[in-house]
């Protein structure tokens, strides 16, 4: 699954166009405690998350993620998109649930961690 | 053995948006120095956890990036407050970390049991009142 499918199947907003929207996800992840996100994450995750602060994007590139996928029509802080767009990192803004979002994408066959 | 490189990264106490900045300079050295993808994500996990505790828990410090033929070394030398009970701060879930920190999602006390899980070896020294210095290798062959 590409990142554009991916946002096609969660009806979210590429909130980063820039960033490689080919790009191939390999897992799915939801949890919103960075430290522990550090401990699990991995290379070409789709992590959903609540946060949306300078840091999460830090934790996707570190971690050479994906896609960050934020639910609930929650909107990332402007200076975040910025410094996503600069590591390549895509954002994805949604009205479903994290629940919602994990439900579609492990239905379309998306593997968790 | 001869070191290639070494670099200094000072690293501000409450420093929040900037925290991370070092770890992705370190790592983007790394990769161009053609450091493996798996040792280049232990790095990288343990370089990240060990700033933002500069960033959370210190008074302000140092990171300093060594790389020699065989290893890559971190050292983490903050200016205090210090640990107290050392043997407690790498219990996983433990955490002194502020409401502040809390709330960014940090404080999860994972903080040091993930840096000692990501590298080949690690050493904490603290001294309340003086700072604490952290050191960590991570072996390229």
């Amino acid at each position: 699954m590409t990142v554009n499918e991916m946002a096609k199947l969660i009806e979210a907003e590429n909130m980063t166009p820039e960033a490689d929207g080919n790009a191939a996800v390999s897992c799915g992840y939801t949890c919103d405690l960075l430290s522990w996100v550090m401990a699990h994450g991995a290379a070409g995750m789709a992590w959903v998350t609540v946060q949306t602060h300078m840091n999460v994007i830090a934790v996707a590139s570190l971690m050479e993620m994906a896609a960050v996928i934020i639910p609930e029509g929650i909107e990332m802080e402007e200076p975040s998109l910025e410094k996503a767009k600069d590591e390549g990192i895509c954002v994805l803004q949604t009205k479903l649930t994290a629940f919602e979002i994990c439900a579609r994408l492990a239905a379309a066959g998306l593997k968790g961690k | 053995m001869a070191v290639i490189l070494e670099k200094n990264f000072p690293v501000e106490a409450g420093a929040f948006t900037t925290a991370g900045e070092a770890s992705t300079t370190i790592k983007r050295t790394l990769k161009q120095l053609g450091v493996n993808a798996e040792v280049l994500r232990r790095v990288s996990v343990a370089c990240y956890e060990v700033e933002l505790n500069l960033v959370i828990h210190s008074l302000g410090g140092t990171l300093t990036l060594l790389v020699d033929p065989g290893k890559v070394t971190l050292i983490s030398k903050d200016v205090g407050p210090g640990i107290p009970d050392i043997e407690k701060a790498m219990t996983e879930g433990f955490s002194t970390a502020s409401a502040e920190a809390r709330t960014l999602g940090f404080g999860a006390g994972m903080g040091l049991p993930n840096m000692k899980r990501n590298a080949s070896e690690f050493d904490i020294q603290s001294e309340v009142g003086v700072g604490t210095t952290i050191t960590m290798s991570f072996a390229l062959t």
